[in-house]
């Protein structure tokens, strides 16, 4: 568990990893929290020439209230991010989210950017920029683009970002008007969800205004649903409705099996997970009105 | 024999034996002050790395190795046609048995054939491991892919590939025990209930992977060799052996050692006989550090059985007769025999009476990693089916399952109670004492069982499936065939005693110091144990089979007694009286009924070596020393019940251990602390075995889970808090009265979550009948019992 001989380089700003990156294109890998990355190397599954280590990179790590929206440097530990009382106060789904990475060992070392580079679609951060529409600023030497999630994971493992790119920041609308839940079923605390949903909902009175479902773990990339979505809206979240989802989602949904799961579990307990994440959201949703 | 040295004399005080002291060893180990394989750094070193098997099963046509020797820092590059004509045999047969017909061992690097991935090829020595393993990738191997045998019972299909050719068959074993007439048993029975049962591939993921450090020493014909072996002194013999050198120049140490469980003894894997190779070769040290991703698949394995087992009872849910046909996988070579399968026929009958029995099992070649004995060693397979068989015969008859437990046991006057088998050391198995019924009250009183039937309708009210589960086991530990023990008092008063056991953290350092403080009455802290040296203590077997304490727990009680013994006939010398009017206090040793006159054990040692003058006859030999063995006739019994609440998720298949109590009974306990530390880590490690940890290999015998994200062991976060407490049945078979306790977290855990998830899921008739469980399997086993459960009562 060596890796392979590479080149070690330590930019110390995002210029000059974009000239690295530039000058080195396939050849090249950034290194951002090393979670991911550190292990594939050790096992060569990964085999860059040049490692582009970020960690010296100070101006990608920040947390920035920008009213609307709170914009996340890609370095920004994931531990930032959850002992952020910003993030508690503005990005509750965010913060919820977060504490399911791993573990604090992992928290600490892993980044924002990171773990949406590297598009696991177990992984908790992507879907979480998914249901939120958060924007995914990407840079090269030629300019920036901002990309929806929709647009940046591509498939398992596979980003829109060319091998000049560097995620640098991400923005997430501030979402303290709605209820969130966020839940997910692993195998141990800390491991990659079997299943995950996050869920967003506004309620008037007993009645579902506006819901939206996001899944981890159940295909190529990070799912939502609007059949679902809309089953929720404008009616109650009692068990006749929660078990309509949960139809839907069974059905809709195109998972995977592995060693851990089979396509049957994921879609049976991404129903159930449906359901439990939009009444506990419902639920909080209530709570901060009754406030 | 029966007399115990902590407290024979009425002048020695009990002041460590049975006390929570905490372990001399700690301090040390916590502040990162261990000495462990990898810690040892001889000037020169240079690093192995190993190339293995992708394939499972396949031929050899050819090895190339020019292009990895020319790369700038490979120093050599071995394979099997590099090695001496000792090192291209098999390695040693272990543990020979009558019916193992097909005794076929591992080989150092693998001569045409490969049987199971990760089998070692060839070895790269280099000035790092960086560059070694840049070097594996440069030799060309080519292969002749076989079609693999992967599954148990595939492999016994008449036309299903051979591991070995020339066996002609992959049953290397047939083997069948027998007490009684079961046929005539199960033909008067009331009923007879069958049940199939399915315990699948584990490992023991010890923290520290093996490793080997050698060194040679060309002009003093030395050979050192730092192994992470449980049995270091049968590694020196074997080593001397294959090198053709005398014992005396081969010194095995085992250091610090992060964790054993049973797979760190085997003799040998094939690095442990690679690496000196190497050393020899080369003039220079070798070190060999196994990775995790090699130990996933070069380290042994176990747990893979197929039992079908039946019992027949009369009417009261009494035990006529038990049978067990069951194949064991023993992965593509058995050198360590045929222990894990006769230890789980032998466990099974348990606690219980059962005056018919038929045990059988077939050992079969697949090619998969090699099995050897891992903490339980079968005994949790014993358990797991002989329980589940109780649980059975209860649901079946309507009674309580904790009744038909307490009408079946041994009762504690019957002890000793022979079984009618023979066990895995070739002895009659004879319980030696025991008293199960108290154990069994004790858990039931610990877990709740009174109030539970109307707490488990609470649940249901609430919506939750909440299940209690129980287990009896006996555990089969303490056997010999014997360990030895040095003590020496030196001139500074301070005790040193070298034991013949490796030590993998048991906490020998301080269990072994209790007892000989006691008997030489002196601060625990005085007393320095070394383990695990072949260069300290020539004579021993190792730490296995829950032995240690036994074994060499009473080797290191009667040396420390002879030396106490010693003691007083120098200072009866000295001080011109008689040994009986001598007693030995606080270290120093008195004349009854005149203080003024005492000497200090420190005097009498420096007395007992003088330089001058005469040793007379009745000091036997200069110092305050005194070596002896122990050699226990067989093995004692202990025993215990775990009992659980547990809660099933319905919807997810997750499960919750709500509450976790032990009862156990190792005889009389000399640390209680380390007892309990010992205890919880076992529970542990049958946590994982029940839900979490699974060794999967696809149908070309890759192994699926080669690393820690996938092979899930249970973190602090799955582990519940385990209530424990003891009863102490001591054995009547040593000195000291004390039984093994290395497996008793173990063996029961897979029985104890099958009986609560049974319990938790009863209305949809559901029966746990494998191990390990998972969400995934749980929901499958749900979805199959309801629709089963909605056939059976919808009209037709």
């Amino acid at each position: 568990m060596k890796p392979a001989p590479f080149q070690y380089t330590a930019p110390e700003t995002v210029e000059e990893s974009l000239v690295l990156l530039h000058t080195f294109r396939e050849e090249g890998k950034p290194l951002a929290g090393g979670q991911s990355l550190v292990p594939l190397l050790n096992m060569r599954l990964a085999r860059p020439s040049v490692l582009i280590d970020l960690n010296r990179v100070r101006e990608l790590s920040y947390i920035h209230d920008e009213d609307a929206t709170v914009s996340i440097g890609a370095m920004t530990r994931q531990r930032a991010v959850e002992l952020s009382s910003l993030v508690r106060e503005k990005l509750p789904l965010l913060a919820e989210a977060v504490r399911y990475i791993g573990h604090p060992q992992i928290r600490n070392r892993g980044t924002v950017g990171g773990s949406l580079a590297h598009a696991d679609p177990a992984a908790e951060l992507p879907v979480v920029t998914l249901v939120l529409g958060a924007q995914l600023v990407v840079r090269g030497l030629e300019g920036t683009r901002v990309l929806r999630p929709e647009e940046f994971f591509v498939s398992f493992l596979q980003t829109a970002l060319a091998p000049e790119e560097l995620l640098v920041e991400v923005r997430f609308p501030v979402h303290r008007t709605y209820g969130t839940a966020f839940l997910e079923v692993a195998r141990r605390h800390g491991d990659y969800a079997l299943v995950g949903v996050a869920a967003m909902v506004q309620m008037d009175g007993e009645r579902c205004t506006e819901a939206r479902l996001g899944f981890t773990g159940v295909g190529p990339v990070p799912v939502r649903l609007p059949e679902a979505e809309e089953a929720a809206t404008g009616r109650p979240l009692d068990d006749s409705t929660l078990g309509e989802i949960a139809r839907i989602v069974a059905a809709r949904l195109d998972p995977h099996s592995d060693i851990h799961a089979s396509a049957t579990y994921r879609k049976e307990v991404a129903g159930i997970l449906a359901g439990r994440a939009l009444r506990l959201a419902a639920e909080r949703f209530k709570q901060r009105e009754g406030a | 024999m029966n007399e115990r040295p902590g407290e024979s004399r009425e002048s020695m005080v009990t002041r460590y034996f049975g006390e929570p002291i905490k372990r001399n060893e700690d301090p040390r180990l916590l502040t990162g002050r261990g000495t462990f394989v990898d810690d040892i750094r001889p000037p020169g070193l240079l690093h192995a790395a190993f190339l293995r098997s992708p394939f499972a099963h396949a031929r050899i046509l050819s090895i190339r190795t020019e292009k990895a020797r020319a790369l700038p820092g490979v120093v050599a590059v071995y394979t099997h046609a590099d090695l001496p004509p000792a090192l291209q045999e098999p390695l040693p047969k272990l543990i020979p048995h009558p019916a193992l017909i097909h005794h076929k061992t591992q080989y150092a690097l693998a001569p045409d054939k490969v049987r199971h991935v990760g089998e070692p090829i060839a070895v790269v020595i280099a000035e790092n491991r960086y560059v070694a393993e840049d070097a594996l990738e440069l030799i060309e191997v080519e292969y002749d892919p076989l079609p693999p045998v992967v599954d148990l019972e595939q492999a016994i299909q008449p036309d299903a590939p051979l591991v070995h050719e020339d066996a002609g068959t992959n049953v290397c074993a047939h083997y069948t025990q027998r007490v009684g007439n079961v046929e005539e048993a199960f033909a008067k029975a009331a009923y007879v209930f069958t049940e199939r049962f399915v315990i699948d591939r584990g490992t023991a993921a010890p923290m520290e992977c093996r490793g080997v450090v050698a060194q040679w020493e060309p002009k003093m014909r030395q050979l050192t060799v730092w192994d992470s072996t449980q049995a270091p002194i049968p590694i020196r013999n074997g080593l001397a052996r294959l090198f053709g050198l005398p014992q005396s120049s081969v010194r095995v140490i085992a250091p610090d050692i992060g964790g054993g469980f049973g797979p760190k003894i085997m003799m040998f894997y094939p690095e442990e006989v690679v690496v000196p190779f190497a050393a020899m070769q080369l003039e220079r040290p070798v070190k060999w550090i196994e990775d995790r991703l090699e130990n996933f698949v070069a380290m042994n394995q176990e747990r893979e059985q197929i039992h079908e087992a039946s019992i027949a009872v009369d009417k009261e849910g009494r035990i006529l007769g038990v049978k067990t046909v069951f194949l064991y996988d023993a992965g593509a070579y058995i050198p360590y025999g045929l222990i894990v399968p006769i230890v789980a026929s032998t466990t099974l009958p348990g606690p219980y009476k059962i005056p018919n029995y038929h045990c059988e099992f077939r050992a079969v070649f697949t090619n998969k990693t090699i099995v050897s004995p891992y903490r339980g060693a079968g005994r949790p397979h014993g358990v797991f089916v002989m329980e589940r068989l109780m649980d059975r015969v209860a649901r079946e008859l309507n009674l309580d399952r904790a009744e038909v437990r307490r009408r079946n046991f041994i009762q504690p006057d019957e002890f000793p109670y022979d079984v009618g088998l023979i066990y895995q050391d070739n002895a009659p198995l004879i319980y030696d004492s025991g008293n199960y019924p108290a154990c069994l009250e004790k858990a039931l009183e610990m877990i709740g069982y009174d109030r539970w039937p109307s707490e488990r309708e609470r649940y249901r009210r609430e919506g939750r499936y909440v299940g209690l589960g129980l287990a009896c086991y006996v555990e089969g530990s303490g056997i010999g065939p014997y360990e030895g023990c040095r003590v020496t008092v030196e001139p500074s008063g301070k005790v040193y005693a070298a034991t013949s056991v490796g030590t993998q953290g048991q906490g020998h350092f301080t269990s072994f110091a209790q007892i000989i403080a006691d008997i030489l009455s002196v601060p625990v802290e005085d007393v320095t144990i070394t383990t695990g040296d072949s260069g300290a203590f020539s004579w021993g077997t190792g730490t296995f089979a829950s032995r240690a304490a036994v074994v060499a727990g009473n080797a290191v009680a009667l040396a420390a007694q002879a030396v106490r013994e010693k003691a007083l006939r120098v200072a009866a010398t000295l001080l011109e009286a008689r040994v009986e009017d001598l007693e030995l206090r606080d270290g120093r040793v008195f004349v009854r009924g005149v203080p003024g006159r005492s000497l200090s054990l420190g005097e009498i040692a420096v007395a007992a070596n003088p330089l001058r003058g005469t040793i007379p006859e009745e000091w036997e030999q200069p110092g305050l020393e005194a070596t002896r063995y122990f050699a226990p006739p067989r093995g004692t019994f202990s025993n215990g019940v775990h009992a659980a609440i547990l809660e099933v998720d319905i919807h997810t298949g997750m499960i919750n251990i709500l509450k976790y109590v032990v009862v156990h009974d190792c005889g009389r306990i000399i640390n209680p602390m380390i007892l309990d530390g010992q205890i919880r880590g076992g529970v542990a490690q049958g946590i994982g075995n029940a839900f979490y940890e699974k060794l999967v290999y696809d149908e070309n015998g890759q192994l699926l889970t080669r690393t820690f994200m996938d092979y899930l062991l249970p973190t602090a976060m799955e582990v519940p808090e385990v209530e424990i407490a003891h009863v102490e049945t001591p054995s009547p078979l040593n000195p000291l009265g004390v039984k093994g306790a290395g497996e008793a977290g173990t063996i029961p855990v897979p029985a104890v979550f099958a009986s609560a998830i049974d319990d938790a899921l009863a209305e949809f008739s559901v029966r746990i009948t494998e191990m390990p469980l998972s969400p995934n399997r749980l929901l499958e086993i749900i979805r199959t019992a309801r629709e089963r459960s909605k056939e059976a009562k919808s009209p037709r």
